[in-house]
C-alpha cells in the first residue's frame, strides 16, 4: 500500500514538472509580451525596459532556470498590469472556486447515488422513470441558461436567496445547484448502469443464495463495486469544475479563479494566465492522486497492479 | 455400489413437480424450463445432464428462487422441500432456506466471490445469518469450514481477498461458504467446468467426502458424463427444458431408454475402445422460443415415428424413481 502511494506521488510530481515545462514553452512561443505591451503604449525604450523587467533579455535556458526556481519557492510572478503577486491573487480566489466546486459535487453525489441505485433496483418503475427524466433534463439544460432561470425564479420573483456574489452560505445554493445539475444527471446514468451490471453479476446471485437480504445485497455487495466508476468520474468532474466554473462564476459574479482567468485573458495579463494554468494542472494531478489512493482503499485488487 | 443401492429407499428431500420457468422477451416467450419433474432423496447425488441451453442452470436457479428478474419468471409447478412448497412461501421465509438448508455453488469461481470483501467476511455471512453466531465464535466456524474444504493455514487466508486465491482454491472457498451451515441440499451448477482436470478431481473428491460425512444431498449440473459416473446415484437427462429420462446411474450406462440418452453416451470417447469416429448427434438443439410440437427431440431422432411429431410422450415409469418420456418405451 505504501509503495503504491509512493509511486503515485512520484508520478504526480513528474506530471507537475511536465505541466510547468509545457507552460514555459508555450508562453515563450505565443509571442513576445514586451512587444505586445509596448506596441500599445508606444514608448521607444519601453520595450527594452519591459524585457529587462520580465527577464526576457536573458537566454532561454537561463529563463527556464529562473522560472523553475521561482516555482519551487511558490512564486508565480507578478501581474503585468498592476504588479500584484500572482500567488496572492490566486490564493484570494481559490477558496471561493474550490468550495463552490465541492458544494456542487456534494450536491451531485447526494442526489445521483440514491436515484441511480433506486432506478437500477426498481428498473422500469416510476422511480426509474423519474431518474431518467432528471438525467435527461440535466443534460439538456446548459448552465448559463439554467443559472439565469434560477436567478429569475428564486432570487427575483421569490427573493429567498441572493442573486449573485458570495455573501454567506445561502449564496452557494444557486451557483452550486447550477454547476452540479448537469453532473448529477451524468452521474445518475453512471450509477444506474454500473449498478445494473453489478446486480447481474455472479457474486450478487451468490450473496442472495447465501440468504443475504435484498437491502444488504444492494448496499453492501453491489454498491461498493458499482461506486468504482463513480469515483473516477467524481475526480474528473472536480478537476473540470475548476475550469468549467468559468461560465457559472460569470453568471453569478462569483469571486473565483474562473473570473480571474477570463479577465486576465481579455487584458492579456500573461503571467496570471500562466499561473492559472499551472494551478489548474496541479489541481488536476492532485485530484487524480487522491482518486488513485481512494481506489486502492475501495478495491483491494488495485494495490498489487501498481507494483 | 452398496451405497448406491441404499439411496432409493431413503425419504424424499426435494420433489420438483411440473416446474415451468419462462423468459418473457420482446421476441417471444422462451421456455427455458418447461415441465420438469424429478426427485432428490436424502443423501442422494443427482446429476442433471444435457447440452448448453437445455435448462439445467435455470432449473437450479428456480429451486433457489433466484431466476433473473424481471425477464424470467417461474410460471407453474411445485418445489417441495421436506414437503414444504418453496414456491408458495414469502420471500423472507425463502431467505431462511437459502444458504442454510439449500446452498449453491456456481460455475465460475472467478466471478462468484465479491472482489472487494475478504474471504473471511464472505464465508462468515451465512454463519451470521443462519446460525446467529457472532465474533470469535463465528470466526471459529469460518476457520472450521475452510479447514473442511482443505484450505491450508485458514487463519491467514481469512484476511485475504478472492484475487489472492487460485481458481481451485476459490471454488473450495465457495463450497465452504455453502457448507458452513450444514445444508441438506447442495446445488452445484457445473462447479468444475472452469477448473483444470487435476484440480477438478480434487474438488470432486472433496465434495464426495463431505457428502459421505454429513449425508448432504447434491444436485450436480454438468455436461460431463464422466463426472456423472463418478459422483451420481441418479441421472436426469434434460433436453429442451424437460427431463426426458431419469434413471439410476448404473442402469443408464448399461441400458439407456431414450434415443437422446443413447446418442449422448455414444458421443463420449471410451478408453481403449476402437471406434473409427465418435458418434455425433445430427442437427441442432431446438430454439426454445419455438419448440417443435410433439416430442422436442424428433427432428434429430433416428427412431422418430409419426406420433412423435404430434404428441409429447407421457412418462413411462420403469420401476423405482426411473422414468422415460419416449413413444418407443410406451409400446
Amino acid at each position: 500500500m505504501l509503495s503504491y502511494i509512493g509511486l503515485r506521488i512520484l508520478q504526480a510530481l513528474l506530471g507537475l514538472w511536465f505541466i510547468a515545462t509545457l507552460v514555459f514553452i508555450l508562453s515563450r512561443s505565443i509571442g513576445d509580451p514586451a512587444e505586445i505591451f509596448t506596441a500599445r503604449h508606444g514608448h521607444v525604450h519601453a520595450r527594452e525596459m519591459m524585457e529587462e523587467r520580465l527577464g526576457l533579455d536573458k537566454p532561454l535556458y537561463h529563463q527556464y532556470g529562473i522560472y523553475v526556481g521561482q516555482l519551487l519557492r511558490g512564486d508565480l510572478g507578478k501581474s503585468v498590469r498592476n504588479g500584484i503577486p500572482i500567488t496572492k491573487i490566486l490564493m484570494e480566489r481559490l477558496p471561493a472556486t474550490f468550495t463552490l466546486g465541492l458544494f456542487a459535487l456534494g450536491f451531485a453525489i447526494a442526489f445521483s447515488i440514491p436515484l441511480g441505485v433506486l432506478g437500477a433496483v426498481y428498473r422500469d418503475s416510476p422511480i426509474d422513470w423519474f431518474a431518467k427524466v432528471m438525467a435527461f433534463l440535466g443534460q439538456a439544460m446548459p448552465p448559463f441558461w439554467l443559472g439565469i432561470m434560477l436567478i429569475i425564479l428564486f432570487a427575483v420573483v421569490w427573493d429567498i436567496v441572493p442573486p449573485a456574489g458570495k455573501t454567506g452560505w445561502t449564496s452557494y445554493i444557486l451557483p452550486g445547484f447550477t454547476l452540479g445539475w448537469g453532473v448529477m444527471a451524468g452521474m445518475v446514468r453512471l450509477v444506474r448502469s454500473s449498478m445494473l451490471d453489478v446486480l447481474d453479476s455472479d457474486y450478487v446471485t451468490m450473496a442472495r443464495a447465501k440468504g443475504v437480504g435484498e437491502i444488504v445485497v444492494v448496499s453492501k455487495h453491489a454498491l461498493r463495486n458499482a461506486l468504482i466508476p463513480v469515483i473516477t468520474y467524481s475526480g474528473l468532474v472536480l478537476g473540470a469544475f475548476m475550469n468549467g466554473s468559468v461560465v457559472v462564476e460569470q453568471v453569478f459574479a462569483w469571486p473565483g479563479i474562473g473570473t480571474v482567468a477570463v479577465q486576465s485573458v481579455v487584458s492579456r495579463d500573461f503571467p496570471i494566465v500562466q499561473g492559472v494554468v499551472i494551478v489548474f494542472g496541479a489541481f488536476f494531478i492532485f485530484i487524480n492522486l487522491f482518486v488513485d489512493i481512494l481506489y486502492a482503499v475501495i478495491d483491494p485488487r488495485i494495490k498489487y497492479t501498481g507494483q | 455400489m452398496t451405497e448406491m443401492s441404499t439411496t432409493k429407499d431413503r425419504p424424499i428431500l426435494l420433489d420438483v413437480k411440473d416446474l415451468k420457468t419462462y423468459f418473457f422477451q420482446r421476441r417471444g416467450v422462451l421456455k427455458a424450463v418447461d415441465g420438469v419433474n424429478f426427485t432428490v432423496r436424502a443423501g442422494e447425488s443427482v446429476g442433471l445432464v444435457g447440452e448448453s441451453g437445455s435448462g439445467k442452470s435455470m432449473t437450479c436457479l428456480s429451486i433457489m428462487r433466484l431466476v433473473p428478474k424481471p425477464a424470467a419468471r417461474i410460471v407453474e409447478g411445485q418445489i417441495l422441500f421436506n414437503g414444504q412448497d418453496l414456491l408458495s412461501i414469502d420471500e423472507s421465509d425463502m431467505r431462511e432456506y437459502r444458504g442454510s438448508k439449500i446452498a449453491m455453488v456456481m460455475q465460475d469461481p472467478q466471478t462468484s466471490m465479491n472482489p472487494v470483501f475478504t474471504v473471511g467476511n464472505q464465508v462468515e455471512e451465512p454463519i451470521k445469518l443462519h446460525l446467529k453466531e457472532r465474533g470469535a465464535q463465528a470466526m471459529q466456524r469460518v476457520l472450521d469450514a475452510l479447514r473442511a474444504v482443505r484450505i491450508p493455514s485458514p487463519e491467514d487466508r481469512v484476511k485475504q481477498y478472492p484475487h489472492q486465491f487460485s481458481g481451485g482454491m476459490r471454488q473450495r472457498v465457495v463450497a465452504a461458504m455453502g457448507l458452513a451451515t450444514s445444508p441438506e441440499l447442495l446445488v452445484a451448477d457445473e462447479p468444475t467446468t472452469s477448473l483444470d482436470v487435476t484440480i477438478q478431481a480434487q474438488f470432486l473428491g472433496l465434495i464426495r467426502d463431505i457428502q459421505k460425512e454429513h449425508g448432504t444431498s447434491v444436485i450436480w449440473v454438468t455436461h460431463d458424463l464422466g463426472i456423472v459416473a463418478q459422483m451420481c446415484d441418479r441421472v436426469n437427462v434434460m433436453y429442451a427444458g424437460r427431463i426426458v429420462e431419469s434413471a439410476e446411474v448404473q442402469k443408464i450406462y448399461k441400458d439407456p431408454q431414450h434415443p437422446y440418452t443413447k446418442a449422448l453416451l455414444d458421443s463420449v470417447p471410451v478408453m481403449g475402445a476402437r471406434r473409427p469416429r465418435l458418434y455425433q448427434i445430427d442437427g441442432q438443439p431446438p430454439d426454445l422460443r419455438s419448440i417443435p410440437t410433439g416430442c422436442s427431440f424428433w427432428p434429430r431422432c433416428p427412431a422418430a415415428m409419426d406420433i412423435c411429431k404430434t404428441e409429447y410422450p407421457p412418462a413411462t415409469h420403469l420401476g423405482g424413481d426411473d422414468f422415460v418420456h419416449c413413444w418407443l418405451a410406451e409400446k
